[in-house]
């Protein structure tokens, strides 16, 4: 790696010196090409975030594509039911990697406000891995955009080669993430085992108040 | 226009048998409560001879069995001498699932008649006339009826589940309905999960949490 | 759980022939579909480009608003209805609160029912703005109409968040009332906005409604006859556009309708662009009932003091109260058994009833016609499979 100085010395002098994996990660996250794929009230908020007053075109991520095959990034914008979780799955495997997935709103997190319900699906997590999580019911464009720029940092930081290299570039093929079948009564899987793990459980009461000092 | 003389009126053309449901709060939205039988006679009047052309809502409603205790006053021998003494008696009310029509008239009026009708219980007997004959836009909600309560409709088109997937066997409106058991996690002060939550974990021997 | 079996389903379909004995192309449109508004999906059976049988398939989006809504307090069920139909949370709202104020005969103070008719219209502005807009996106004019909507849009949705906090889900009435009062200044913004909306208006209408390829997509297309739309239960613009003159601001009158002066839009033909263009007047009448609302709102009090907020419990008994909402008759059945939880809590959906036509209107059309009609059907996924 080139020494960070040396590189801004050499940038003021009109050189430009950057490593590839830079290069290829500059070009990635400013081109980003979300799936056109609206779930319930989060994609309203998504819209009006590629609108006139948000534009999302400033990240360059306006262009929203129908087909997954030409997506890289999955915005679950609202409640996944049970009817819907097999196509969301089916969606995000058709998608060409490198892809990353947002899991935008409370009920694409956990089921948020319906999570109770027979139909919901307690988070899109359970089937397919999220990167970057984004709270609010729904959340705002501001935050929405937030998410984007967190996603934008954490591809910046992705290397291309070595342990940290992203699944894809490993020699093993990346693997299809498992389509949840219709049964009598639940979906069968309920969960993906290899992307997700329930959580340790903690009771809520007696647990110790995080920055609580011990007399 | 009362109920009782549109009532009266339904049972001349008829010669069925009506009956009209009190409804106790400040709305006093009565209703018709009809048989299985006369159903599609009466509706197809309803819409014909009484203007009501437009049927807004379709809804069902369980009514499982449950347990009331009412007052009876009984005579009994008290010392001797047989008198009237009130007693409380248990009884389970008949069990049974009823679909709920909003009826109203586009063109002609601004009331509201409220038909009613009852399967004869909530396991095998659940057949009712449908509808959708008379007025179109109970179609999607008698399929609704159907997959969410499981009454069975008679001469409807296309009775199919519409909002749970086609394998789904239960009926998750009923009232005894248990849904999968997928609460693993995040017990919360709401009472209703922390109950489901105690439940799961119970069940996995880990005892209760969150109390 | 049940010992009866379900009519017998055909799960796997045979293929389907035309009449020439040609076999059919099936689409499977949706449920991720970009011009299906949502997760909607619509099995559709073409013959060439034409349209011979179409069946859409709901449940994509069923999120059990009935279910928790009888295993909660009634007033919890307030923030759920926001989340019915997600344009119009204040129309939600009052259904709501209607059907709950007839159950229990809770009397709305003055000031708080103008209120609710200021916002209600004023969801009713943005509502039929962006559906316009929606419907020229998938007419292929992708993406600018839709801006100048989504512009538009945004300002009424400043006024909704400093009034209730909440862009979208502004859960602001409540039994008896509105939740709070109007912030300092709201009054003035609110006139401004609806000042110059008519300017957007006239630009909207002058770009759109005599566009050639507007005219040549939408005249004639989806005529939809008023014996039809009246047997199958259309409401709302829909029905207007077919020219059945059945507006439950006139008919029922609920909260003060009846003391504005506004005119219902009626549609000749029933066609998409009948529907367009109803959609387009109706904006112009509730501009009209806007002004009026705000020039006479009153002052006093915004809530019922008698409406317990704690330990709501109305007498047993049942109540049907339904309001025009932008898409058509939004109505709630609650049924109370005297406890703190309704015993049946039921929307009556108007996009869902909406759509019993949509095969109807689409058989021996071309398949680039079912998106446009379907898109004037004006349906919000949320609302229809709840």
């Amino acid at each position: 790696m080139m020494d960070e100085a040396l590189k801004q010395e050499l940038r003021k002098q009109g050189i430009v010196a950057t490593t590839l994996q830079e290069l290829y990660n500059w070009g990635r996250r400013n081109s980003l090409w979300p799936l056109n794929f609206g779930l319930a009230c989060c994609a309203i908020e998504m819209i009006a975030t590629t609108m006139a007053r948000y534009d999302l075109a400033r990240f360059g991520a306006e262009v929203f594509r129908p087909s997954p095959r030409q997506a890289d990034l999955m915005i679950v914008a609202g409640t996944i039911t049970k009817k819907m979780a097999p196509q969301v799955v089916r969606l995000y495997n058709q998608m060409p990697e490198p892809k990353y997935v947002i899991a935008m709103g409370a009920c694409a997190i956990s089921g948020g406000p319906f999570k109770q319900g027979y139909n919901v699906l307690k988070g899109i997590d359970r089937y397919i891995p999220v990167d970057i999580y984004i709270p609010g019911c729904p959340p705002r464009p501001e935050a929405l955009i937030d998410g984007f720029m967190a996603l934008q940092r954490k591809i910046e930081g992705q290397t291309i080669t070595g342990e940290g290299r992203p699944d894809f570039m490993k020699d093993e093929p990346s693997c299809d993430f498992v389509v949840p079948e219709f049964a009598a009564h639940d979906l069968l899987p309920t969960s993906n085992q290899g992307v997700w793990e329930a959580p340790q459980l903690v009771n809520i009461t007696t647990a110790e108040k995080p920055g609580t000092v011990k007399a | 226009m009362s109920l009782e003389s549109l009532k009266e009126r339904l049972e001349a053309k008829t010669g069925c048998k009506l009956e009209i449901v009190e409804n106790p709060s400040v709305s006093a939205q009565h209703s018709l409560l009809v048989q299985a039988k006369d159903a599609v006679a009466v509706a197809t009047l309803l819409r014909d001879d009484e203007g009501y052309n437009y049927c807004s809502n379709v809804t069902g409603v369980d009514r499982p069995a449950r347990e009331v205790s009412e007052k009876v006053k009984v005579m009994k021998l008290v010392e001797g001498v047989e008198t009237e003494v009130e007693e409380t008696q248990k009884r389970m009310t008949a069990a049974y699932l009823e679909v709920v029509y909003h009826l109203f008239s586009m063109t002609k009026h601004k009331y509201m008649v409220v038909l009613r009708m009852r399967t004869l219980d909530r396991e095998a007997r659940v057949h009712l006339p449908s509808l959708t004959p008379v007025w179109r836009s109970a179609e999607f909600q008698e399929r609704e009826v159907y997959d969410l309560y499981g009454v069975l409709f008679n001469g409807h088109p296309d009775l199919r589940r519409i909002l749970m997937w086609d394998e789904f066997e239960d009926f998750p409106m009923r009232r005894d309905y248990v849904e999968p058991d997928d609460y693993e996690y995040e017990p919360t002060a709401h009472d209703a999960v922390l109950r489901k939550t105690n439940a799961h974990w119970a069940e996995a021997g880990e005892g209760e949490v969150g109390q | 759980m049940s010992t009866f079996s379900a009519p017998a389903m055909e799960l796997t379909p045979k293929p389907s022939y035309a009449a020439d004995g040609a076999q059919l192309l099936e689409v499977s449109m949706g449920p991720q579909h970009p011009s299906t508004h949502g997760v909607f999906r619509m099995d559709v059976a073409l013959d060439g480009e034409t349209v011979v049988k179409l069946k859409p398939i709901f449940g994509y989006l069923h999120r059990n608003h009935e279910k928790l809504g009888e295993d909660q307090s009634y007033i919890a069920s307030m923030p759920y209805t926001d989340r019915l139909d997600y344009f119009c949370s204040m129309t939600n709202n009052w259904a709501y609160a209607l059907a709950v104020e007839k159950l229990a005969g809770i009397v709305v103070p003055e000031r708080a029912e103008y209120l609710r008719v200021i916002t209600a219209e004023l969801t009713r502005l943005q509502n039929h703005t962006s559906l316009v807009g929606f419907l020229m996106q998938d007419m292929g004019a992708s993406g600018t109409p839709l801006m100048y909507a989504f512009r538009e849009r945004e300002k009424i949705l400043d006024l909704f968040e400093s009034l209730s906090g909440a862009r979208m889900m502004c859960n602001y009435m409540r039994f008896g009332g509105c939740r709070v009062d109007l912030p300092k200044g709201w009054q003035q913004q609110a006139q401004s906005v609806v000042d110059a909306y008519p300017k957007f208006l006239d630009e909207f209408e002058a770009l759109l409604t005599s566009n050639e390829i507007l005219m040549a997509r939408t005249q004639g297309v989806g005529a939809l006859s008023s014996e039809l739309a009246i047997a199958a239960g259309i409401t709302g613009p829909m029905l207007r556009a077919s020219g059945v003159n059945y507006d439950l601001r006139k008919v029922d009158a609920y909260g003060i309708y009846d003391r504005f002066q506004f005119r219902v839009p009626l549609g000749d033909h029933g066609d998409v662009y009948d529907r367009c263009m109803v959609r387009l007047l109706e904006m112009r009448e509730s501009l009209e009932i806007l002004k009026q609302a705000l020039r006479d709102l009153p002052e006093g009090p915004i809530q019922d003091p008698k409406t317990k907020v704690r330990n709501f419990k109305p007498k047993p008994g049942e109540a049907y109260g339904r309001i025009e909402a932008p898409k058509g008759e939004l109505g709630f059945y609650l049924i109370s058994d005297g406890s703190a939880n309704p015993y049946r809590f039921r929307v009556r959906p108007p996009s869902l009833i909406n759509l019993t036509i949509l095969e109807d209107l689409c058989l021996g059309r071309n398949i680039a016609d079912v998106v446009i009609i379907l898109g004037s059907v004006d349906i919000v996924m949320g609302e229809v499979d709840r």
